[in-house]
């Protein structure tokens, strides 16, 4: 039925000349596109985030428009409990889960390499595979290079088990994938997002700068789970949590820092020829050493969040993928620190081996999992902070 | 502050026995007796449940619903008509007491006590910062709803959210909440209120109480008595849909006016507006309008027009369409636009009816093909040229044409064109309990000194007709807050009294 009807509104919009070429909808992407009809002639949540003012441009909603949508959404569950229409009404409207249905099918649809997109449906296992995968190339490669997972202690020195160029390779073509996988793939989304109803004119450079101002900071502030009041989203229930924000950001700047280490280390490595290992004091290691913690407390806080949460948000069947990706971060950042701490011990080959291991099952899996969501995210706060900037073609009067 | 030293006070100075009260289960023993209960889980019992146990009382609220549908026709709300004298965070420029008075006398058409309307309206000038303190927020009108931004101040999320709030607000100060609890009749002892009786049989007896459990527009069987059979032998009512929950049955309200309470308001009287006739029978809430009228014509199922779709704006009229529905043949309209009216007007929920001939477009929403095309075609000649602005009362009317559409009148010539079939949408009934200016609840014009009644079922009492966006939430938090406080007060003398 669902179906049907989008059908049916697609060929009126088309009768009316508004859209020139209509793809067909998906289920998961019909049903956003019948909750978008009803929330459009409500508005009630306009207040709590960029998905509704959004929404109020459009009259009809098409496959650009879902896919737009669904990625500005942040699951942050405030409009479903302050939907009136909500389950067990029988409009059914849960906008959170309708638009988590449909980002898993964009981060499917727009993946390259495409074969590669069925990775996200079976995200757990993809993650398990990826995981056992690395960590045994990485323990058959310290047991080859040193006939011995416990050489005994190497003065903390990594490089008399991995060699640097060696690594650098691995990681660098590996992370150079990750990024050309991740590029290709939200450069197609945003074409794709670009077909959306109302054909604009193209923005002016001032435009241009102001809005990507406006979505960096979106992104760094994690603004739309603030709820528009600043008292943060949902979780367990009906009551308002920072702490899912809070969590995210340890997260995201722990990341952040890890990889700023990794950089500094590198540019120290190559620009002035300081090898490591490098003094618990010295810039490489403070940064890992903050950045681990962050990404220690960040995953820990949004696992236990995640368990506690209702049911009801969000799309439950990926909850593998979300629970995996947190855990994959939450070994990255253990194993990094458990490696800092026993550095000088026997133990430091076989925990580098493990740390290297998990840090490349993340670089290999960062298209085709969770990490993907910031990229689209970005992408749809972006094209909402242009096209806020853009004069409305609809001009609704008043009720 | 106040809050920690009113909870401080109502549980040093009432826990003679050391128990624990808000821990203690609720017995029948005289000594467990709830100080306040509160029937009903809207937005008035909500404020009397929370200013209640603010004063120090404990506090019992049943709500007839289960959880999920918690919260009355609160939950379709969305403002709050605000009386101010200066811009105040969400509300631009000022709106006096007089100018709130003078509209609330338009819509009313005298029918009000300005006692108790003036009551209402100060109110609402400084109740928001108590409303924040438990957790509603504000923000500016929603769009397409521009009109009310200097008058109403929207609750960030609508109504849900802030029933959402209060309940979450009421439990965390220790307000004990049963679902699922709806109330039959209440034991009166003369006029003063002893227990109340629940559908399960229960009797739940309290020192004070608060009764805040709507109207009964979900009564289908009291409407369709309440506004009888028609001319052409129909029961108008059969062909009503009600806007809000499916809850507010009146059971109380009836049983208070059989136990002889003092009653206000037109018993035949609903407030209702056209809405789609697709629309659910219960809860269609906001989204089932359609604000396509004044942008086109309205005929009924005889294809034939019956007033003037462009008198006033929109938000000025709406109201008046449920009624010129109901008196149609068939409790039913359908509203017709061409291509030219598109994006020009709130989208409705759900689609209209498309045709690229007006005769496919009759025939389609079955109407009689000859008369509709009449109707269109005389529409269509009688409109003048003029510059059609839908901000404005423009000059786009009709000359010759009966009855004439004077403004927005354009002809119906650009295809696709597109119908929407219109019911008449209850939103509330008119009929309540006479209070005073302390929401008591009167009989032979005596007042209760422990019975209170705050929301929809004494509405009446401040707007005895018509209606204004936002004035119900205004009268519900006025006088649940009244209600709440009072019966507190009430509690704490029947203690005296006692001791």
């Amino acid at each position: 039925m669902q179906q049907l009807e989008a059908l049916r509104r697609e060929a009126v919009a088309l009768a009316a000349g508004t859209q020139s070429v209509i793809p067909i909808l998906s289920a998961n992407e019909a049903e956003v596109s019948r909750q978008m009809q009803i929330c459009n002639a409500c508005r009630y949540c306009e207040g709590f985030c960029a998905v509704f003012p959004a929404m109020t441009r459009r009259l009809e909603f098409g496959k650009a428009d879902v896919h737009y949508l669904a990625s500005l959404c942040h699951n942050c569950g405030a409009c479903l409990h302050a939907c009136q229409y909500a389950p067990p009404h029988e409009f059914a409207v849960n906008v959170p889960q309708a638009m988590a249905k449909v980002r898993l099918d964009t981060y499917t649809d727009y993946a390259w390499p495409p074969a590669l997109g069925a990775l996200y449906k079976r995200n757990g296992l993809t993650l398990a595979l990826a995981t056992a995968f690395a960590l045994v190339l990485f323990l058959l490669l310290a047991l080859l290079a040193r006939g011995t997972l416990l050489p005994g202690p190497l003065q903390g020195n990594f490089y008399a088990v991995f060699g640097h160029n060696l690594l650098g390779l691995m990681f660098g073509a590996v992370f150079a994938l990750a990024v050309l996988a991740l590029g290709i793939g939200v450069t197609r989304f945003w074409r794709g997002v670009s077909s959306a109803t109302e054909a604009q004119d193209a923005p002016t450079p001032d435009l241009r700068r102001a809005a990507s101002a406006e979505a960096v900071s979106d992104v760094l502030s994690l603004k739309y789970l603030g709820g528009g009041h600043g008292q943060g989203c949902n979780n367990a229930d009906d009551a308002f949590t920072l702490w899912r924000r809070r969590f995210h950001h340890f997260t995201f700047y722990g990341f952040g820092l890890c990889f700023a280490a990794t950089s500094v280390a590198t540019l120290y490595h190559y620009l002035l020829g300081r090898h490591a290992p490098y003094a618990l004091s010295s810039p490489p290691v403070l940064l890992g050493t903050m950045g681990g913690i962050g990404l220690l407390i960040g995953p820990i806080g949004l696992l236990w969040l995640n368990l506690r949460r209702d049911p009801a948000h969000g799309d439950t069947a990926q909850r593998p993928m979300d629970r995996g990706f947190i855990t994959l971060l939450l070994l990255v950042s253990l194993s990094g620190l458990a490696l800092l701490l026993w550095r000088d011990s026997g133990a430091m080959a076989v925990l580098l081996a493990l740390h290297l291991g998990v840090v490349m099952a993340l670089f290999l899996t960062l298209p085709y999992g969770k990490f993907a969501h910031g990229i689209f995210r970005s992408a749809a706060l972006l094209k909402y902070a242009i096209e806020k900037r853009q004069p409305n073609t609809l001009a609704v009067a008043g009720d | 502050m106040a809050l920690h030293d009113a909870r401080t006070r109502g549980d040093n100075g009432k826990n003679d026995d050391g128990v624990g009260r808000k821990a203690a289960p609720l017995r029948m023993k005289h000594a467990n007796v709830v100080d306040v209960l509160v029937i009903g889980g809207g937005n008035a019992a909500l404020c009397a449940a929370l200013m209640a146990r603010e004063a120090g009382a404990s506090v019992l609220l049943l709500e007839a619903s289960p959880r999920a549908w918690r919260g009355g026709n609160s939950q379709h709300t969305r403002n709050l008509r605000c009386m101010h004298d200066a811009p105040q965070d969400v509300l631009i420029e000022a709106y006096s007491e007089e100018e709130y008075w003078q509209d609330l006398l338009k819509v009313t058409g005298g029918i009000t006590n300005e006692e108790l309307a003036r009551l209402t309206i100060r109110a609402s000038s400084n109740c928001r910062d108590w409303m924040r303190s438990h957790g509603v927020h504000f923000q500016p009108p929603l769009s397409g709803a521009l009109h009310v931004a200097r008058t109403n101040a929207f609750f960030m999320g609508g109504g849900k959210a802030l029933v959402n709030a209060y309940f979450r607000s009421a439990e965390k100060l220790g307000v004990q909440v049963r679902y699922e609890t709806p109330v039959t009749s209440v034991e009166l002892d003369g006029d003063r209120f002893v227990a109340a009786h629940t559908a399960s049989g229960e009797r739940i007896a309290a020192k004070s109480c608060v009764l805040a459990a709507g109207g009964f527009e979900s009564n289908i069987e009291w409407l369709r008595q309440a506004w009888g059979q028609n001319e052409r032998g129909e029961w108008p009512a059969d062909n009503f849909l009600i806007r809000g929950t499916r809850f507010n049955m009146g059971v109380l309200l009836k049983h208070m006016i059989d136990a002889g309470a003092d009653t206000i308001g037109d018993p035949t009287q609903a407030h209702m507006v056209a809405i789609d006739a697709r629309a659910p029978l219960f809860d269609g809430g906001i989204c089932t309008r359609i604000d396509c009228v004044s942008l086109g014509v309205v005929v009924n199922r005889e294809g034939v027009r019956f007033y003037d779709e462009g008198e006033d704006f929109w938000p000025k009229r709406y109201a008046i369409w449920g009624r010129l529905v109901a008196q149609q043949p068939g409790q039913v309209g359908y509203s017709i636009i061409d291509q030219k009216a598109v994006g020009r007007f709130m989208p409705p929920v759900f689609p209209g009816t498309m045709a690229n001939t007006l005769e496919e477009l009759a025939r389609k929403l079955g109407l009689p093909e000859t008369a509709f095309i009449k109707t269109v075609h005389d529409y269509n000649a009688a409109c003048r040229p003029g510059n059609f602005d839908h901000t404005a009362l423009d000059n786009c009317a009709t000359a010759g044409l009966t009855p004439a559409k004077t403004h927005w009148a354009r002809p119906i010539d650009h295809a696709p064109f597109y119908g929407y079939p219109l019911k008449p949408g209850v939103t509330f009934t008119y009929l309540g309990l006479k209070v005073d200016a302390q929401a008591a609840v009167h009989f032979g014009g005596r007042a209760s000194p422990n019975l209170f009644v705050a929301g929809e079922m004494m509405a009446g009492n401040v707007l005895g007709k018509g209606y204004t966006a936002g004035v119900g939430m205004s009268i519900g938090t006025a006088f649940g807050r009244i209600a709440g406080t009072q019966a507190a007060a009430a509690a704490r003398r029947s203690e005296h009294a006692a001791a």
